[in-house]
């Protein structure tokens, strides 16, 4: 019996046995090639979908939030409130006199807090030793692969208000 | 006779293992690209999302003109 059916012989309906299981199991190069071009078309059926959503997705809205008072904190002072909602934690640092910069405080590599070192004058994750700018949430140092995200800030009087996030 | 027949297989049996090492190696870096494209996209980046679309429809250009190639040099070196 041969182990692979001849395509030049009888019909398929006239063969006593129709299936030939080691003839199902048998993949040719061709075959092969074809079902890793239909891969790649999914790949970027994938990637089409991606920028799809990108196209179409809203920008978000964030609400305008009092976290503080303009002399409420010393300078290199910090303060730690919530922002755009109760379960994100963010970090409030008065870096000058006149300079104020809040950023999340989940570190981009694992999500562990943040503190602010003023004697280092940079913000550290103590999980993996990530550190951050205090000018610009930008990566010093350590596995984290993006910068905080920055809560806008804005002077309303004697107010400080978060009124947006950048890099979320 | 045979002995050119033997050759002629054989050396579309290489051209045809090439393309298809070509093919995978297409395939890897489209999934790599997808990887960082959702990756970018899930931080809330979007700048990397239309060259990386443009790149991988590429990658599936060449991988169909391979594809054409393998049923091309399989036909012929299947010839009498």
């Amino acid at each position: 019996m041969p182990l692979l059916r001849s395509p030049s012989k009888e019909p398929l309906w006239k063969d006593e046995f129709s299936v030939f299981t080691s003839d199902e199991r048998y993949v040719t190069r061709r075959q092969f090639t074809q079902f890793l071009t239909l891969a790649s078309l999914g790949m970027f059926v994938g990637n089409l979908w991606i920028l799809v959503k990108a196209y179409f997705a809203k920008a978000p809205s964030f609400p305008s939030v009092a976290v503080a008072e303009m002399g409420e904190i010393p300078v290199r002072g910090v303060k730690l409130f919530t922002y755009p909602t109760e379960r994100d934690h963010c970090i409030l640092i008065r870096a000058s006199e006149e300079e104020y910069v809040a950023y999340s405080q989940k570190c981009t590599h694992l999500s562990c807090a943040v503190y602010f070192s003023a004697k280092e004058d940079r913000l550290e994750c103590p999980c993996h030793r990530g550190f951050f700018s205090v000018k610009d949430g930008s990566v010093l140092q350590g596995p984290p692969p993006r910068p905080l995200p920055r809560i806008t800030l804005e002077r309303d009087g004697a107010r400080l208000l978060a009124v947006g996030v950048k890099g979320s | 006779m045979a002995n050119l027949e033997r050759y002629k297989q054989r050396r579309g049996l290489v051209a045809v293992d090439g393309a298809m090492a070509l093919i995978v190696i297409l395939l890897i870096v489209q999934i790599w690209l997808l990887s960082a494209t959702l990756e970018t996209f899930l931080a809330g980046h979007t700048g990397a999302v239309p060259p990386a679309a443009i790149f991988s429809g590429l990658a599936v250009l060449g991988c169909l003109a391979l594809n054409l190639f393998v049923t091309r040099v399989d036909r012929e070196s299947r010839k009498p």
